[in-house]
């Protein structure tokens, strides 16, 4: 930081001395930036190269002859463990896995926060309290027991089966994510939609029950359609991160059909088959990236927006 | 009987009494105002007859039906909020319009309605915007709107000017009474403001710690308080209360006032009921600004009037009177004279006492003597 000198004799000299820390910050700024930018970089040029100029390039030298060959193979040609059939059903599933996961949390996250702020019950704080307790609960510890109660839900989906001739999801991969994904996100969305109700003026929904709403009229009329900044954060949070969860994805659905996009990416860069395929291996991580890329382009603004609105009151 | 009434109302949060037997009436068409301290429990009070707070003891009534299992929307009531309360992601007919649609009123019912509505608030222009683009007045008209397009029997309005600033809440006060005028609904209104308690109400509660201190009409309240807290709290300037002591007996009954470097001021007091028993003994002596006064302003059909020199204070002219400020039983005593009064801080002026407005209390029960 500059020093504030009020003379005129120093004020022309500290213009240099300005000048010189500007030079400092912006400078540091850059090269970070790079650093950090650095990765990206290499991977975009490096899935637009043919392998023989990867292999007799230079690493960060822009392609020759861009090719989107890479891109095509990765997304349907490449080899996920056994099936040669690229990463696209893999992508699909994630999407399939996320999407509901994502907006099954978010709303069960709103209802939780709804009812812990404005129609609060004995022992609500300490309801609020083992929710957020949730956060803390590192993935590895519940690995086992949900391994467990999964395995019991599939035991009964084949019973259910036996029984009807359908199983209703029970022991179906997807399904089983889905669930772990919405019971381990609670505790977060809980936490986000508590803590911005909390300052929602309580008047409106004493307003609204004077004007005849019920519970749910007045959740989905007067509380929804005011929440956009924290439902912008939950989503782009919950999304992110079950998009790229490796764990449960692994632990749960590590084999077959139903794989998510994090464990065939995995897959595709473990094959030991053959050459590497680094330009391959590139644009499918590229497309694994791709959609959290877009949620954060697209919604960007209001998360820095939303995470205010939570933080600070009003 | 009475179009609303409350009769042995208890709200108890676990231990803690907020409302303590709480009875009211009020008859249809008339204006009631709860005023008190904050924490009083009047809001308290508002939101269980609205349904909104469950109430341990006690009945509401409106109209000669028990309400007080009721849920909020169908008491037949309608309420503005502090606040305004308006949903901001709806438009002002959207706001207004709202709990017609949650009753399943048709459409062209509904329009109707909100256009009828909105030329009596004089907002029929701003029925297309967001709360976000409205004034505080304007936000003000919208929250009485919703309330208006009920139709209800009972209006509940929840310190609704205490968010506006001086001027705005002077017109907002008047177009509330307006409105009381040309509907005649009745309300129940709650404020910290005695002024605007005094102004509006056909009834008053005045309330303190959970307890209703005196119920009454606006002039009995200011006229003949109960006892100290109503005597002190409404009025503004607000009612000079001193230490005196009752001395004779019989007709030659007076209270004696402690002067700055005077003999003491011997008051003769008209015979009130108990107060000869007082002989000798301390009491508090109230006495309103207006009564107290220069010797020509005062008033000429008063029973009993007394002069008395006082050593003025501090004057304060404020336009239209002038407050006088003098020492007397040891307070600082505010005496309103004529705006023309000629009198001087550090000067001996002459001041009419008006006997028939003086009130007197018990020291230790505060209570009224009389």
């Amino acid at each position: 930081m500059s020093a504030i000198v009020s003379s005129g004799t120093a004020a022309r000299r500290s213009n240099g001395a300005r000048m010189f820390n500007r030079v400092v910050i912006y400078g540091l700024l850059a090269f970070f930036a790079i650093v950090y930018l650095m990765p990206l970089f290499v991977m975009l040029v490096t899935s637009f190269k043919t392998m023989d100029e990867i292999q007799n390039g230079n690493m960060l030298s822009l392609p020759s002859a861009p090719t989107f060959e890479p891109w095509v193979k990765a997304w349907g040609e490449t080899c996920v463990g056994l099936t040669c059939a690229g990463i696209k059903g893999y992508f699909w599933n994630s999407l399939k896995m996320v999407i509901p996961a994502v907006l099954i949390s978010t709303i069960l996250g709103a209802l939780n926060g709804y009812v812990l702020t404005k129609w609060r019950f004995r022992g609500h704080t300490l309801v609020f309290g083992m929710m957020l307790f949730a956060c803390f609960i590192p993935f590895q510890s519940v690995l086992l027991p949900m391994a467990t109660i999964l395995g019991s839900l599939g035991r009964f989906g084949i019973t259910l089966q036996n029984a009807t001739g359908f199983r209703f999801g029970f022991g179906n991969p997807t399904v089983n994510l889905v669930l772990v994904h919405v019971i381990y996100g609670l505790g977060f969305t809980t936490l986000f939609f508590r803590n911005f109700y909390e300052a929602f003026p309580t008047e409106l929904v004493k307003a609204a029950q004077v004007d005849g709403a019920g519970f749910f009229q007045i959740f989905r009329r007067i509380m929804l359609p005011n929440s956009l900044p924290i439902i912008v954060v939950t989503v782009i949070y919950q999304f992110t991160n079950i998009w790229n969860d490796f764990l449960f994805a692994s632990a749960y659905a590590g084999t077959g059909e139903s794989m998510p996009m994090t464990v065939a990416l995995n897959n595709v860069v473990n094959t030991s088959t053959g050459v590497v395929e680094y330009n391959v291996n590139m644009a499918a991580a590229m497309i694994a990236a791709m959609p959290t890329l877009l949620v954060y382009v697209l919604a960007g603004r209001y998360f820095v927006r939303g995470l205010m609105a939570g933080a600070v009151k009003g | 009987m009475a179009f609303l009434e409350i009769s042995g109302l208890r709200k108890r949060f676990g231990s803690l009494e907020i409302l303590k037997g709480i009875d009211l009436e009020l008859e249809k068409g008339g204006f009631l105002v709860l005023v008190g301290p904050s924490g009083c429990g009047k809001s308290t009070l508002l939101n269980t007859i609205a349904g909104l707070e469950t109430i341990t003891e006690g009945t509401i009534r409106v109209d000669g039906r028990a309400i007080d299992d009721l849920h909020p929307s169908k008491r037949d009531i309608a309420m503005v909020f502090q606040s305004y309360a308006l949903y901001p992601n709806m438009t002002v007919a959207g706001n207004i319009s709202f709990g017609m649609e949650m009753r399943g009123v048709p459409v062209e019912e509904r329009k109707k309605a909100i256009d009828k509505v909105a030329k009596v608030l004089q907002i029929t222009h701003l029925l297309d915007r967001k709360p976000s683009q409205l004034s505080g007045g304007q936000r003000q008209r919208v929250a009485m709107g919703r309330a208006l397009v009920r139709d209800p029997k009972l209006f509940l309005f929840d310190e609704p000017l205490s968010n506006l600033d001086a001027k705005l809440r002077v017109d907002m006060r008047i177009e509330i009474k307006r409105l009381h005028q040309a509907t005649g609904t009745s309300i129940v209104y709650v404020t910290h403001d005695q002024i605007e308690a005094m102004t509006l109400a056909t009834k008053i509660a005045v309330m303190r710690d959970g307890e209703v201190q005196q119920f009454g009409t606006p002039a009995e309240i200011y006229n003949n308080p109960k006892n100290l807290f109503v005597a002190d709290f409404m009025g503004s300037p607000a009612m000079n209360l001193l230490s005196a002591t009752i001395e004779g007996g019989g007709n030659d009954l007076h209270v004696s006032l402690l002067r700055p470097e005077a003999e003491p001021l011997r008051v003769p007091v008209p015979q009130i009921g108990g107060l000869a028993a007082y002989s000798g003994k301390q009491v508090i002596f109230g006495i309103r600004p207006e009564a107290l006064t220069d010797p020509d302003g005062a008033d000429r059909n008063a029973k009993s009037l007394f002069e008395g020199d006082c050593l003025i204070d501090v004057v304060e002219p404020a336009g239209s009177d002038t407050f006088a400020v003098t020492k007397l039983g040891g307070k600082e005593v505010v005496a309103r004279l004529r705006a023309d009064a000629r009198i001087a801080p550090g000067q001996t002026a002459r001041l009419a006492f008006n006997l028939d407005k003086a009130v007197f209390f018990d020291p230790q029960s505060q209570q009224r003597i009389g």
